[in-house]
């Protein structure tokens, strides 16, 4: 007679798993943080164009969309997660070297780095403790970011500074949102891939910083 | 309008194009939230927004 009870066995394996995930997305994350800021201080050297950082930016979602989903399960993906994460480090270097030519530039990208840490630190510190099944903010946070993006369209063209605020703002609330519910997918279920998360929460920072940037960089002038 | 404007534009539609039909599909498969849930919600992203006015009115404050 077998002294294992499977439910327990079952129970204590998805566990193990979910932990897996957790400190591979997390490793991975921090991994792919340092490439990225590495690769935004070569930008910042090379004086790199603001052209180049938009070019930047549509190879990264190129490859977010069409090459990540293919290669997510495979050691490709990891050298995709790299080539993503330096692209949108590449693209950050001339916003962060604007805005540390302005007058107390260099503590307004200090401020946005500190400030983002501690808000995915204090988020993801919430959702992994507390373990909440924040699942259900799923369709409001994607609507929202379709808002959003109207929004920035239509701002390309009136170019209201007030409403360029308010946008950062809103990025903000809703980048939030989705570290609590990347988090939770995680540690709930429904995430099983730790290069898919890690791109996620890295997205998360990343917009979180530049809104932070934007609006710090508002804020003095 | 500059070359930048067109093609922040175009990304823009281009994220927009492929967010639309996910959000579709995201809004019909999420679960409904309860009161109590979305007050937590509401509560964590109105310390973030607090953080956040902190963080600029440190920036804005002038130095004596």
């Amino acid at each position: 007679m077998s002294l294992e009870n499977p439910t327990v066995t079952g129970r204590s394996e998805s566990l193990l798993a979910t932990n897996q995930l957790i400190r591979n997305t997390y490793l991975m994350l921090s991994l792919t943080l340092v490439w990225s800021a590495a690769m935004a201080g070569v930008a910042m050297w090379l004086n790199v164009p603001n052209m180049m950082s938009l070019v930047a930016m549509f190879g990264s979602m190129a490859l977010i969309w069409f090459v990540l989903p293919r290669t997510a399960n495979s050691s490709a993906g990891l050298l995709t997660v790299f080539a993503i994460t330096g692209l949108m480090g590449l693209g950050l270097g001339p916003t962060i070297n604007y805005y540390l030519h302005m007058e107390g530039g260099d503590q307004i990208v200090m401020t946005a780095l500190g400030g983002t840490g501690a808000i995915f630190l204090a988020l993801s510190a919430y959702a992994l403790t507390t373990r909440r099944d924040f699942s259900f903010m799923g369709g409001f946070l994607m609507v929202g970011m379709i808002v959003v993006l109207l929004a920035m369209l239509g701002n390309l063209f009136f170019h209201l500074p007030a409403l360029s605020m308010a946008l950062s703002a809103a990025v903000i609330l809703l980048m939030s949102g989705f570290i609590l519910y990347d988090t939770s997918r995680m540690v709930n279920g429904g995430a099983d891939n730790y290069l898919m998360m890690t791109v996620s929460l890295y997205l998360n920072i990343y917009n979180i910083f530049v809104s932070l940037l934007n609006l710090l960089g508002a804020s003095r002038d | 309008m500059d070359w930048m404007k067109i093609m922040s534009a175009i990304f823009i539609v281009v994220m927009l194009v492929f967010l639309w039909p996910r959000a579709g599909q995201m809004l019909r498969e999420s679960r409904k939230g309860s009161g109590s849930e979305w007050l937590v919600v509401v509560l964590l992203l109105l310390g973030v927004a607090g953080f956040v006015a902190f963080l600029m009115h440190g920036v804005s404050a002038k130095p004596i």
